[in-house]
């Protein structure tokens, strides 16, 4: 039973995954579609003659049908091939796979520092219920969430780059160039980006824990002897990770796509910047690539998480699906 | 908890490691607030082409110097024929591009021949239309064949539209620019930098900087403190909010020049109201110049009365021709039948300049009944609407190209001025070569159209460069776009 259970949940949410690509396809054309302004004319501004920007528009192939392009686009996406931007005149794949070497460390080193804070913030909160520490945590993190992340890292730029020239303002160097400098350029950033998530999972976490010490269980493992602590610790962080998976998977998925402030910031080519430029110098074709390569890193994610869910928790088998 | 000790220990261990890099006496780095979208300054208006390439990766037949007058580039001289039409230049000769090919004369031809192909994607595009024929007549020596005289044929050889390339890199050159200059394109890390290099087989004088390095930061904040980090070396054209922190810190220059950019309150003349000279008198006399430029530029602007830059040889100060007069404005209003004034749209591209601007002269109008609402538009929609689609009421730009006031002959330009004796002024303009007499009529046109009030002229926009104090040899004044680095060096 389990095993069948399990293989219709699996297809189930590959189905539901395939036509979530679909459909955020479709939307993001359309909308690509019905913005306003000539992506040709923006490229040769406002002197250019008439003739020249016919061509440039005949180069870019956007006098085709709608349709056309839209299937040509699919099409293409499902052999690999997301299209050549129109600016800057690379394969779209390639601009991606060179932001995702920045996003990617970066989005990493931020889940990092935010799980090794916020985590045992959460815990500790939780064990120390009600007490000063917890409190003290709780404003902590409250105030964590409530200071806007790029913000954080402006100051962090000012005592640590500005005042104390112990790190970079910012910046990013190759990591075949230089793998030291290029993680010292991350480390601001990456902890800018970490104060909020950590403070959020800090929550996370401990609620779940509060929650989890009124349960059944929990009494039990008390009644055999154990103190608060170690019932918390052994048996009560296990069963609280279930929320905190979740909101960890948005939290990666919104780092991936999300850090557009701290990369201007911190003046990191992320994917971020790279979608903002390319909306506002109309590359509609490397928005429409980038965008879906978001939509692909964000439902990944969430497949993974609900993948996840099914190895964790064993109550998942047992039930029908 | 092992986890954060051991974490907070490497970090410190980082820190020790590293400790801020000094430049070396002979490598630079530049903070430029917009990242080119490609870097062939033949396919593309954007002035962060330029701001990287000209002059430096890049060079023309001729080069347009500091102070913006044509010097010999690629060509050693040249000699004009008496009708004007024909222009006979002498190249250099020993001249190489980046990739070893070598310069001549057919590179010249194949240049303008690719400039004024019909599929031609020059953003410039018309300046070059008078050139009917472009021949090589040996490989030292080239003569270009003119439809009509061009006062400006020179000047507009010397800009990044116009530089050499190459047959063999032409096609890629907006990934891995290959020109003659004195610096050479070592790589691009897109959303990041771009590095040059000296390039050691250059033909002229070898630049003092041997490494030059583009950082593309384009947050005011952020480049303040990439500034006093020393992260980067110098900017040339900073946020006017930004610069009073650097202007009594004697680690650091505030160079304050100009630029070519007349902001102007553009005005469609095609449609009422803005059609009735009273009522375009009346916007004039409502504005209050300085208080636009205390307000949108922080002071650093310089008040126009026309379209022409102040600094030009030709200019002429056309400023109280319609002095700030709120009842003057209010006669007029009313003898064109606005005694209540009347409702318009203006609508703002994403720039600093041009958002302040609109709100103080939004103030301003409505002390004459002039309501005006404002619509901000992002760049490619503002050139649609407003430039292609001619959709508009009012919008502010300023207008960066050099020498520029043949626009006042083009009745289809956006803000559609129809006058016939400007233009003919205009084609007399171009077809005149000497000095005095281009002089006369360029000034004769700047009256015409502050008389007209054709626009409401504003200021001239002022460049903000901020650099290391110990950085010598940058270019005050923006002639043409372009942070040239040629004479740029470090002194101890």
């Amino acid at each position: 039973m389990g095993v069948t259970f399990l293989a219709l949940y699996f297809f189930r949410r590959f189905a539901g995954f395939a036509v979530t690509l679909f459909v955020a396809a479709l939307i993001i054309f359309l909308l690509l579609d019905l913005l306003p302004g000539d992506p040709a004319r923006f490229i040769l501004g406002i002197n250019a003659t008439p003739e020249a920007v016919a061509a440039l528009r005949d180069q870019m192939g956007l006098d085709a049908p709608a349709h056309e392009r839209f299937f040509g686009w699919i099409g293409g996406m499902l052999t690999g091939d997301f299209g050549i931007s129109t600016t800057q005149r690379l394969p779209v794949s390639q601009l991606i796979a060179e932001r995702m070497a920045v996003t990617l460390p970066l989005s990493l080193i931020a889940m990092v520092v935010s799980i090794a804070v916020g985590l045992p913030m959460g815990i500790l909160a939780a064990m120390r219920r009600g007490k000063a520490t917890d409190t003290a945590l709780m404003v902590l993190a409250q105030t964590g969430v409530a200071i806007p992340n790029f913000w954080f890292g402006m100051l962090l730029t000012l005592l640590f780059s500005v005042t104390l020239r112990w790190l970079p303002t910012g910046g990013f160097i190759p990591w075949d160039e230089d793998p030291g400098a290029t993680l010292r350029g991350l480390i601001l950033p990456g902890l800018a980006l970490a104060l909020p998530q950590a403070s959020i999972l800090a929550r996370v976490m401990r609620t779940a824990l509060v929650d989890i010490t009124e349960q059944d269980f929990i009494r039990t493992a008390r009644a055999k002897g154990l103190t608060k602590s170690e019932a918390i610790w052994r048996h009560g962080v296990r069963n609280a990770l279930l929320p905190v998976l979740t909101i960890l998977g948005l939290q990666f998925a919104y780092l991936i796509a999300g850090t557009i402030i701290v990369e201007n910031v911190f003046y990191l080519p992320g994917l971020g910047r790279l979608i903002f430029t390319a909306i506002s110098e109309r590359d509609l074709v490397l928005v429409r690539g980038a965008t879906i390569a978001l939509v692909l890193v964000t439902t990944l994610t969430m497949l993974v998480v609900d993948l996840t869910y099914a190895l964790v928790d064993p109550r998942l088998k047992g039930r029908d699906a | 908890m092992i986890s954060r000790k051991s974490l907070a220990l490497a970090l410190f261990g980082l820190m020790l490691a590293s400790g801020t890099a000094l430049a070396q006496s002979n490598e630079i780095r530049i903070g430029v607030a917009l990242e080119p979208p490609a870097l062939d300054p033949t396919a593309g208006a954007a002035e962060a082409i330029d701001v990287v390439v000209y002059q430096n990766i890049f060079e023309g037949l001729v080069r347009i110097d500091q102070s913006g007058a044509v010097q010999p580039g690629l060509a050693d001289s040249w000699s004009i024929s008496e009708d004007g039409l024909t222009y006979r230049f002498v190249l250099h000769e020993g001249i190489t591009f980046h990739d070893g090919t070598s310069f001549d004369a057919e590179d010249v031809k194949f240049t303008f021949d690719r400039l004024l192909a019909e599929d031609s994607v020059n953003a410039q595009k018309a300046l070059y239309a008078p050139i009917s024929a472009v021949s090589v007549i040996d490989p030292a020596t080239v003569e270009f064949t003119l439809s009509r005289p061009d006062g400006l044929f020179l000047f507009n050889l010397g800009r990044g539209d116009a530089v050499i390339v190459a047959p063999e890199s032409a096609d890629s050159n907006g990934t891995e620019p290959i020109g003659t200059g004195p610096f050479a394109f070592v790589q691009w890390d897109r959303g990041s930098r771009v590095v040059l290099e000296q390039y050691g087989p250059y033909w002229g004088d070898l630049p003092a900087l041997t490494k030059a390095t583009y950082l593309f930061i384009s947050d005011t904040a952020t480049m303040t403190n990439a500034l006093l980090a020393g992260d980067v070396d110098g900017t040339n054209n900073f946020a006017p909010e930004a610069l009073a922190v650097f202007e009594g810190n004697p680690q650091f220059k505030v160079l304050v020049g100009s630029t070519e950019g007349e902001t102007i309150l553009s005005t469609n003349n095609r449609k009422a109201p803005f059609d009735d000279l009273r009522v375009r008198q009346a916007m004039a006399h409502a504005l209050d110049r300085q208080e636009i430029i205390d307000g949108a530029t922080y002071g650093y602007g310089v008040p126009i009365g026309t379209h022409f830059a102040p600094h030009h040889p030709y200019y002429l100060d056309l400023v109280g021709t319609y002095p700030h007069d709120l009842e003057k404005a209010k006669a007029l209003l009313a003898e064109a039948g606005y005694p209540d004034g009347f409702s318009a749209t203006l609508k703002l591209p994403p720039v600093a300049y041009a958002r302040l601007s609109g709100q103080i002269i939004a103030s301003q109008f409505a002390e004459v009944g002039i309501k005006l609402e404002l619509i901000n538009a992002e760049w490619a929609q503002w050139l649609e609407d407003v430039f292609a689609n001619k959709d508009f009421d009012l919008t502010i730009i300023s207008h960066v190209e050099p020498f520029d006031i043949g626009i006042y002959a083009n009745p289809d330009y956006y803000f559609g001025y129809d006058n016939a004796d400007v233009q003919a002024l205009n084609e007399t303009l171009n077809a005149t070569t000497d000095e005095a007499e281009r002089q006369a009529l360029a000034q004769e046109i700047q009256t015409v159209i502050a008389v007209d009030a054709v626009n409401g002229y504003l200021f001239e926009l002022a460049q903000t460069g901020v650099w290391n104090a110990k950085l010598d040899g940058m270019w005050q004044n923006a002639p043409v776009e372009g942070v040239v680095l040629r004479d740029i060096h470090w002194v101890e």
